[in-house]
């Protein structure tokens, strides 16, 4: 367990806090880190930032508020780097990435590493309307093009991001060759199916509920592997071979429910 | 004699190593046993255990009702071991019968459960004799010593020698199937308790549970990790008090000994075996050495017995006793 002090706190949309911690991690992005509260509890959050070490917490229960309450100065503890992140290879020209929710932070962090490795970067957020989108622009700063959708049309192309995926997929000029999603388990199995249909390689950051983060507990675990330890980053033909993606999760007592 | 010794001879050549086992009539590929609570939430989870190298498999224990189990964090790493409060996390009798009907591999499936009293236990064993088929489960597991659940385990002094032998009794006139009763190494009179285990119908000793609880301070924020502020010790760290135990009570019970509490590695699992275990649990060790645990486990043994001319594991239960 670490502990590090926040260092400045910042509004990202009407439910999402972005927390930058006065230290730095070696890590690559789509790692996590289990943050604590101590007295309150422990949660899976991904890592939005290695310098400063910065993540971005959508505030929906008993720990995700509690982060929400903290100021620039007060102590955060964290277990990590954890779990397997995004991968990219050598000669990779152009990647797409697709993020909805909070899921667009750990793609913030790898746009940022894939730019800085000359590596030309497009995404596309997704949110259900204007106010609800995250990190716009931080990734114009560090993409060459971000493109935005909203549901209810109130900001950019009206649907969801496969109006945009779709187009750029087929784009002849700058046709990704790897695409990279995190967000709603819908919205990545959709991001999957299309990529598979036009033979392009995708990995999606998953999300179950955990527990121990370190592959012990089995809590999290998706078709015999477990996503704190094996994943959170999977290859799409992977995920689409898992029964249960896209169909099921578990919750913390173990017991299955629909998404 | 001449004719003796030939045979001999003839054995050490031609004779295979074989690290098989059988469990209550059910053949394992080697001695080592998934123990419970350690990947076993998900019937896949279990699958691909046994596709990684373990001789059997054990569910997460369950109960009759739902339960999340402690608030994380839940394992925190310590030296040489893990110290857990999951705190018996399980979607009830019902749920796990749906998860893990149909199980299809050759490994024997245990059933671990936990009840509140020796009539939750008696009711949750009815219910498995009744879907024994559709599970496919070979035998039962009394989860009587888990040392950080309140009102289960060690902390309803359900390891103690008169209440093990009263919740073994009460499963027992509930099903036909082996009933495995795991005790704790953190109560006194454990060998008492194998003992009255065995006379209330238990078909084999698992020793032991995690050791405790223990418990560990962040000093950072001057408070315990834990969620449940303790929890019990697993891993390397336990090692010789499992061993001394198990040592303990294969002297005093007929009935085979599961040696559980960290074995890491190979030389580990046989000196459980010399202490008198017939099977050693695996546990901590899918966290220290990874999901190749088992293999490498087993792969450790065959090199250690091939070495120094062991053929059988039936030639090192129990030798530290000789
Ligand atoms: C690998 C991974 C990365 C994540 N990254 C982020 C992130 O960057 N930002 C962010 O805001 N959230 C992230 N989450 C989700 C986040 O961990 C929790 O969903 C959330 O903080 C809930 O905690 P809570 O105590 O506020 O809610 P609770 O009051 O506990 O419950 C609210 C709901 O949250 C979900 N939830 C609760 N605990 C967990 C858990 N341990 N694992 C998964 N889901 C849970 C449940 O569905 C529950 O219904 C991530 C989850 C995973 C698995
Ligand atoms: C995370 C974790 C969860 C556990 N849950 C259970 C459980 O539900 N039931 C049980 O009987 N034992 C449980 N145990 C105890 C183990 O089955 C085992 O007896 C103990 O960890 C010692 O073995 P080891 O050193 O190989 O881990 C758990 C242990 C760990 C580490």
């Amino acid at each position: 367990m670490q502990t590090a002090r926040v260092a400045k706190v910042a509004n990202e949309s009407s439910k999402v806090k972005t927390i930058e911690l006065d230290t730095r991690l070696v890590c690559e992005p789509g790692q996590f880190l289990m943050v604590w509260v101590p007295g309150v509890g422990e949660r899976p959050m991904s890592i939005a930032n290695n310098d400063p070490l910065t993540i971005s917490v959508a505030n929906v229960g008993k720990v995700s508020s509690e982060l929400h309450r903290l100021k620039p100065g007060s102590l955060l503890s964290f277990r990590g780097p954890l779990g397997k992140g995004f991968r990219v290879q050598d000669g990779w020209k152009c990647i797409l990435l697709v993020g909805g929710g909070y899921g667009v932070a750990p793609l913030y962090f790898l746009a940022k590493m894939a730019t800085s490795n000359n590596i030309e970067t497009l995404a596309v957020v997704g949110a259900r309307t204007a106010k609800d989108i995250v990190y716009e622009d931080k990734l114009y700063l560090v993409t060459a093009e971000t493109f935005v959708t909203t549901d209810d049309g109130s900001k950019g192309a009206k649907g969801n991001v496969m109006v945009d995926v779709g187009r750029l997929l087929i784009d002849k000029k700058r046709k990704p060759a790897a695409v990279f999603a995190c967000g709603p388990e819908r919205m990545m199995l959709a991001v999957a199916r299309l990529c598979l249909k036009h033979e392009i390689p995708c990995q999606l950051s998953l999300e179950r509920y955990m527990k121990c983060g370190l592959g012990v507990c089995g809590s999290c675990d998706l078709g015999g592997k477990s996503v704190c330890r094996d994943g959170p980053v999977f290859d799409a033909l992977d995920a689409l071979a898992i029964k249960e993606f896209g169909e099921w999760k578990r919750d913390a007592s173990g017991a299955r429910n629909r998404i | 004699m001449t004719f003796i010794m030939v045979e001999m001879e003839i054995q050490m050549v031609i004779m295979p190593l074989d690290i098989s086992r059988k469990l209550f009539g059910k053949r394992m590929k080697n001695p080592l046993i998934l123990a419970s609570g350690v990947l076993g939430v998900a019937k896949a989870g279990l699958e691909s255990v046994a596709e990684n190298g373990a001789g059997a498999v054990t569910t997460k224990s369950l109960s009759l009702e739902p339960r999340r189990g402690h608030e994380s964090p839940v394992i925190i790493e310590t030296e040489c071991g893990l110290l857990n409060a999951v705190g018996y996390s399980n979607p009830g009798i019902e749920g796990v019968i749906s998860e893990f009907t149909g199980w299809k591999r050759d490994e024997p499936l245990i059933v671990s459960i936990v009840g509140k009293d020796e009539k939750e236990f008696a009711q949750l064993a009815a219910r498995l004799e009744q879907n024994k088929k559709t599970l496919n489960c070979t035998a039962i597991e009394l989860a009587l010593s888990c040392p950080h659940t309140p009102g289960y385990g060690v902390m309803a002094g359900q390891a103690d020698p008169k209440a093990a032998e009263k919740i073994t009794r009460a499963v027992r006139s509930e099903t036909r199937l082996p009933i495995i009763a795991k005790l704790s190494p953190s109560v006194p009179g454990e060998v008492e308790a194998a003992k009255l285990a065995e006379r209330a119908g238990a078909s084999a000793i698992n020793m032991g549970n995690s050791l405790g609880p223990g418990m560990r301070i962040d000093i950072n924020r001057g408070r315990p990790v834990l969620g449940f502020r303790m929890g019990g010790m697993s891993g390397p760290a336990i090692r010789p008090i499992a061993v001394r135990c198990v040592y303990d009570i294969y002297d005093a019970v007929n009935i085979p000994v599961i040696g559980t509490g960290g074995v890491n590695t190979g030389q580990d699992a046989i000196e459980m075996m010399m202490a008198g275990a017939s099977f050693a649990g695996v546990g901590s060790a899918v966290y220290f050495r990874g999901p190749g645990a088992f293999r490498k486990i087993e792969g450790e043994m065959r090199a250690w017995m091939k070495e120094r001319g062991y053929k059988r594991l039936d030639d090192l239960v129990g030798v530290a006793h000789e």
